[in-house]
């Protein structure tokens, strides 16, 4: 730590930051609304779970029956005095046939919930995600991947150790029942005698709990707080190399490991003290049974098979008690983790086919807006009363400064939301009058930030448009000039991109998102230029790209760049959800208004313009 | 260049084909490579061995626990005899048999007692070295990362890295208790009560154990194949996870094209395959489990029968019979463990190598014996003829061919040039984040090859392009290169990079976390408060990886003019593609393809009439005649 020691007041530094555990780890442990839903998610395989239940119940018999039957061998065939041959013979007979029902049985039931959980939970996981695929993009943009991920993942998960459990904990059940009943018919007195260590057991564990879960609870959280740091140290390293922070991290890492360190030894000490307990009890409930059993022996009031028997099942006694409290854990888990699958099951689908919907064939590529007013939260709109034409194959710039409403115009064209007042017709078609599916068929979009999926080139290219052929692909790639960088490529149009195509540059991802949007071939193109600076060799293979793309299709393009603006037909500016300008570059700039302010200043992008800045141009437009 | 054995010294330029680090499919990497590896198992023993008293009290006490274990039965057997009364040949009187009831009562319940107290003792210090040595490989990772040069890094994914210092450390950490202590514990269990069994009865012994090599080998196999099966089946579901969570990320695009069935068929195909999987490992290990049960209730059956036969002829007695059953109840779960205890044998294998793989390797950047620290007089920064090429060095993989240039404190050097020109890489060779391969790079006239890391960093700041924001306060973030700097100089580079006024207004100030999981900044803003950072400890060199790409033309007018205060001292670099950023710059190189094809001021390179005019041309906007980004009064010198 010598590092940290500095006579100076304490280093600004930290490394892995807290972990929120927002994630509660225990709940309840039994939600009725839960496990209902949960049982429509069985119904598939009900009879397989019937089947395996009633393997359960006659494998736990067959469990007990066990030693039972040694019990009936001792008594009645070897105790000194009856000794018989043949009845042993019997006996050894039965107890083949247990064994191999024991087997039959267990085979059966581990097999049969075993697939049916593993059914259950691709099902399980299989609704989410098609659900996913049809709420509102609201709630999508609303809320952060990771934590759908993890709905899809850990929670999925921490059901499948509780389903492929559950039935086991019905078994361990009948057999601690099974069990009890057993010795206490064996012989009452004695029976009651040796589970009079039970509470004892139930009150340790009741004190050794809470603080157990604490224990566990704080170990956990020490190894993902070091994890963390060690992620961030991987992730994070060249800045690290760069500003010699090798040393301060390593003496704050060491701190969080040895943190991490101390909190398992302190777990390991609270899982391990149950060991010597469970042992001393078992022990305790043996001594009674050889000890006092074995004077009722002598005494001629009890069986010696009894008594071994007895200590048989004290045995077997405490591992259903110890899966059943591991299972008790696997239940709030799973519950918890039901609550949060069933929140992202019931999220609302906002935008839905009409069950009337036409299926639009032909399109000849307009676009309008008739006094539209849309937005995302209640009386907050981000659109007002916005109303444009765009005729076929016209190019239309949308311009304005950030948060004028721009990209949601844009979105409400695919109808990625329904608006709250008036409509918008895409070939003449109001767009909620048709199939969402056949509205995608002739809108294509190109979006600010190019995004690639992992696979080939090729794939990436011909996106959910399969059937495109390996020519169609190469010509659209060509179209943007993006073929010449892809040949270059290890393999071609072969490669894989990884990591969403990481190894490309943004110019060139680019490129790769507009030939996508060429071999759609829609006749209306909606582009979302990218604000972040390309260097300009690529601006201008982007611009001729563009040009490409936009031949024989109606565009609507958020423009940022003035290049890209004066290759438009007509240019639009939007401020604060509504129209303020509409015209050409040289009607616009000699109208004198926001535009020709904002053109003025010679930003190279107008989101760059403040609002202030913007306010005080409207302003000055409005006064001229 | 330095010495290194790394493999990646051989790689190609291509960062797709190389991973640097073994990189097959775990599963199949496992199905190919099964082997045991001696050296290394041997080596994390010796971490273990390390830690001699928690290792002695370990190990004594699973032979203690064991030995506790094995008596249990014994008793029992006494017991059963006694209470038949025929001890002594059925001479026994019933106070003796009471008597002999009590004390097998007894020593069951204390040999239970310590039974339970030796095993605490083991698995706790058993855990316990385990944790230890966890620990102890935590840090050597933590430190071997921090260390490793950036050419391991680009090739590397952080991913693999992380999997390795997470799960394949914990797969290593695990191996003292599952593996080593396990080892121990069953070959005195099954060892010692093979011996006691045969005493008793040498008959009904090997009868009772005939169970034990079946389930043995039967678990181990077993256990191997799921193993197997399992990292199969991770990977198969790391298939769906990327499946869907590139689906949600990219949802938009997904759903502009309408693609929503197009990606539900693939996330089916990829649920059908995982589910393929899944099942036939529920059959394997099913079949394993019942097979082992039915095979220890088999052997139980064929002690009855036989035992019975013997006591009914009179050659053994009830007791005896009742210690075999007894030991059988015992030894079924160690011999169960048989498979774990090879599973962890073969994980600790093959994640150990996995580790150690990264620990042992040897960084390429590395300080030379007793180098001395850089000696800072001027600050001269000079690039000598140099070459540079990340893979073996011919001419058509070159990326710096015959680089040459010098700038001085108060002077400001311009380097522009194409993507994949090379720029970039003469940002990161001035820290020596890689090492020339031809030529020199000196500061004052040292070799930076030849002066401490740690002494040439300090003098050296780059502000690079991906500024990383590290899950930590602003301030943390801006103290990055000194943490113990106070509040006032933070403020005041913040300031310069005109961030201050942004943080200001924050409601938690200098305080608010960023990063991961605190407040997203625009990419402009990561860049200024890299800037920030880079500034902050007042370098001597300074370089700006076109770091302000991002940053509109007027804020970066703003920060190279708060710059200019402490300019005089200071050697500077600009790397951009925008000339507005760099066209005031003492000289500027025109780079390309790795060579400076065009050197001069602004207004040489504008008369020569070459690339720099043409790109000059092509950023200012047609018809306008008043230049890039019009240049503050004043400014351009």
């Amino acid at each position: 730590m010598s590092t940290l020691e500095d006579s100076r007041h304490p280093p600004k530094a930290v490394v892995g930051s807290q972990v929120s555990q927002d994630e509660e780890m225990f709940g309840r442990a039994f939600d009725g609304r839960v496990i209902r839903r949960f049982m429509g998610f069985c119904r598939s395989y009900r009879v397989a779970l019937w089947i395996a239940i009633v393997s359960v119940l006659i494998y736990t018999a067959t469990q007990v029956a066990i030693p039972l039957v040694i019990l009936y061998a001792i008594d009645n065939a070897l105790v000194a005095g009856a000794r018989d041959r043949d009845l042993l013979e019997l006996v050894v007979l039965v107890f083949g046939a247990v064994v191999v029902l024991n087997f039959g049985a267990n085979f059966l039931q581990e097999n049969l919930v075993g697939r049916a959980a593993e059914r259950v939970l691709i099902d399980l996981r299989r609704a989410m995600f098609t659900h996913l695929q049809r709420v509102s993009l609201s709630f999508m943009d609303r809320t952060e991947v990771g934590r759908l991920m993890s709905r899809l993942q850990s929670d999925v998960n921490a059901l499948q150790e509780f389903l492929e459990t559950s039935i086991f904990a019905v078994g361990d059940l009948v057999l601690l029942v099974g069990i009890v009943a057993v010795l206490l018919s064996l012989d009452f007195q004695l029976g009651l005698l040796t589970l009079s260590i039970v509470p004892i057991l139930f009150v340790m564990r009741i004190i050794w709990l809470p603080r157990a879960r604490e224990a566990f609870m704080k170990a956990r959280e020490a190894n993902s707080v070091a994890n963390g740091a060690l992620a961030e140290a991987i992730h994070g390293v060249r800045t690290v190399q760069g500003m010699v922070r090798e040393k301060v991290n390593f003496a704050l890492y060491n701190d969080r490991a040895r943190q991490n360190m101390l909190a398992h030894l302190r777990a390991a000490k609270f899982a391990q003290i149950n060991v010597p307990i469970v042992d001393t009890l078992t022990g305790g409930a043996m001594a009674i049974v050889i000890v006092v059993g074995g004077n009722q022996v002598l005494g001629g009031t009890l069986d010696l098979g009894v008594m071994v028997a007895f200590i048989f099942y004290i045995q077997r006694f405490f591992d259903p008690i110890r899966s059943l409290t591991l299972q008790y854990s696997f239940m709030q888990r799973a519950m918890v983790s039901g609550q949060r699958i069933l929140e992202v099951l019931d999220v609302p689908i906002a935008v839905e086919d009409k069950p009337d919907a036409i299926d639009m064939k032909e399109c000849e590529g307009s676009i309008e807006f008739e006094n539209v007013t849309f937005g995302y939260v209640k009386d907050q709109p981000i659109l007002r009363n916005v109303s444009f034409k765009v005729a076929p194959g016209e190019t239309v710039a949308l311009v304005g400064p950030t948060g004028s409403g721009k990209t949601s115009a844009t979105a409400l064209v695919h109808r990625f939301y329904d608006i709250w007042e008036g409509a918008v017709r895409v070939g003449g078609h109001d767009v909620r009058d048709v199939t969402q599916e056949s509205l995608g068929q002739h809108v294509a979009m190109v979006l600010q930030e190019p995004f690639l999926f992992t696979g080939t080139v090729f794939d990436n290219i011909r996106f959910r448009c399969t059937d495109a052929s390996r020519q169609a692909v190469i010509d659209a790639a060509k179209a943007v000039g993006a073929h010449d960088f892809i040949e270059k490529l290890p393999d071609g149009y072969e490669t894989i991109l990884e990591q969403r195509g990481a190894n490309l540059s943004l110019g060139q991802r680019q490129l790769l998102s507009f030939a996508r949007a060429i071999v759609a071939d829609a006749k209306i193109l909606i582009l979302d230029e990218a604000t972040a600076s390309i260097d300009s060799y690529t601006e201008m293979q982007i611009q001729k790209a563009l040009a490409k793309l936009l031949e024989g299709r109606t565009g609507l393009v958020i423009a940022h760049r003035l290049a890209t603006i004066r290759g438009c037909d007509r240019i639009i500016v939007l401020q604060d959800g509504e129209k303020r300008e509409e015209g050409s570059h040289d009607e616009l700039i000699a109208a004198k208004g926001m535009y020709a302010g904002l053109y003025s200043l010679n930003y190279a992008s107008f989101d760059d313009v403040s609002d202030e800045l913007a306010d005080g141009l409207a302003d000055a437009g409005a006064s001229t | 260049m330095s010495s290194t054995t790394a493999p990646t010294d051989a790689a190609p330029t291509d960062p797709i084909g190389d991973e640097g680090l073994s990189g097959t499919p775990r599963a199949q990497q496992f199905a190919e490579g099964n082997k045991l590896e001696v050296g290394i198992l041997w080596r994390i023993t010796r971490m273990g061995l390390a830690h001699r008293w928690r290792m002695a009290l370990a190990a004594g006490a699973t032979v203690a626990a064991a030995f506790f274990q094995l008596f249990i039965p014994r008793y029992v057997g006494e017991a059963v005899d006694s209470a038949q009364g025929l001890l002594g040949a059925g001479a026994a009187s019933p106070e003796m048999a009471r008597e002999a009831l009590f004390a097998a009562g007894m020593m069951v319940l204390l040999f239970s007692v310590m039974r339970g107290l030796f095993t605490l003792m083991q698995n706790y210090h058993g855990e316990g070295i385990g944790h230890c040595i966890g620990y102890e490989l935590r840090l050597a990772f933590y430190e071997q990362v921090q260390r490793l040069s950036f050419s391991f890094h680009d090739k590397v994914h952080t991913g693999d890295l992380i999997t390795r210092g997470m799960l394949d450390l914990e797969g290593v950490r695990m191996f003292i208790s599952t593996g080593l202590i396990r080892t121990l514990l069953l070959t005195v269990l099954i060892g010692g009560s093979a011996y006691l069994l045969m005493n008793t009865n040498l008959t009904l012994g090997l009868l009772a154990l005939s169970f034990v090599p079946f389930v043995g080998w039967r678990s181990a196999v077993a256990r191997l194949k799921l193993r197997w099966m399992w990292l199969l089946m991770q990977e198969r579901l790391s298939v769906i996870t990327r499946r869907m969570e590139e689906n949600l990320t990219g949802i938009r695009v997904v759903r502009a094209f309408s693609a929503q069935k197009f990606e539900l068929e693939q996330f089916e195909t990829a649920s059908i395959e995982t589910l393929k999987v899944a099942i036939k490992r529920v059959t394997v290990r099913v079949a394993n489990t019942t097979v082992m049960t039915f095979a220890f209730f088999t052997s139980m059956v064929l002690v009855l029968w036989f035992g019975g036969l013997q006591v009914v002829d009179g050659e053994i007695t009830v007791g005896v019979l009742a210690e075999v059953l007894t030991f059988m109840m015992i030894l079924q779960m160690p011999v169960r463990q048989i498979g774990m205890m090879v599973n962890s044998f073969a994980r600790a294998s093959t994640c150990g190598s996995r580790l150690f793989e990264v620990i042992d390797r040897d960084p390429r950047i590395k300080d030379q014996e007793a180098a001395p620290d850089l000696k800072l007089e001027k600050g001269v920064l000079r690039f000598e003829d140099v070459r540079f090429s990340f893979g073996a060095d011919s001419s058509d993989t070159r990326v710096l061919d015959g680089v040459s240039f010098s700038v001085g404190p108060g002077e400001t050097l311009g380097i522009v040039g194409p993507p994949g020109s090379g720029k970039s890489t003469i940002a990161h060779l001035v820290p020596r984040f890689y090492d020339v391969t031809g030529g020199r790079v000196t500061i004052d006239d040292q070799d930076i090859r030849e002066v401490s890391l740690e002494s040439l960093r300090e003098a050296v700041s780059v502000v690079q392009q991906d500024a990383f924001l590290f899950t930590a306060s602003i301030e943390n973030n801006i103290a990055y290169g000194d943490p113990w700097s106070d509040g006032e100089r933070i403020a005041r580079a913040n300031r310069s990079a005109q961030l201050h006024d942004y943080v200001a207004k924050l409601p938690a100030g200098y305080e608010t976390l960023v990063g991961e999981r605190g407040v997203s900044l625009s990419g402009g803003q990561r860049q200024r408060l890299s800037i920030a950072r880079g500034i902050l400890s007042d370098p001597s060199i300074l370089v700006f990886d076109d770091s302000t790409a991002a940053v509109d033309a007027a804020t970066e007018r703003r920060i190279r003019m708060a710059l200019r205060e402490g300019q005089d001292k200071r050697a500077t670099v600009i790397i951009s593609h925008r000339l507005g950023s760099l066209m005031h710059a003492n000289e500027i190189l025109f780079v390309e393809a790795g060579r400076v094809v065009e050197r001069g001021s602004h207004d040489a390179l504008m008369a020569q009439g070459g690339r720099y005019h043409d790109l000059y041309r092509l950023q200012s906007r047609p018809g306008d005649d008043h230049g890039v980004e019009v240049a503050a009064p004043g400014e351009a010198s």
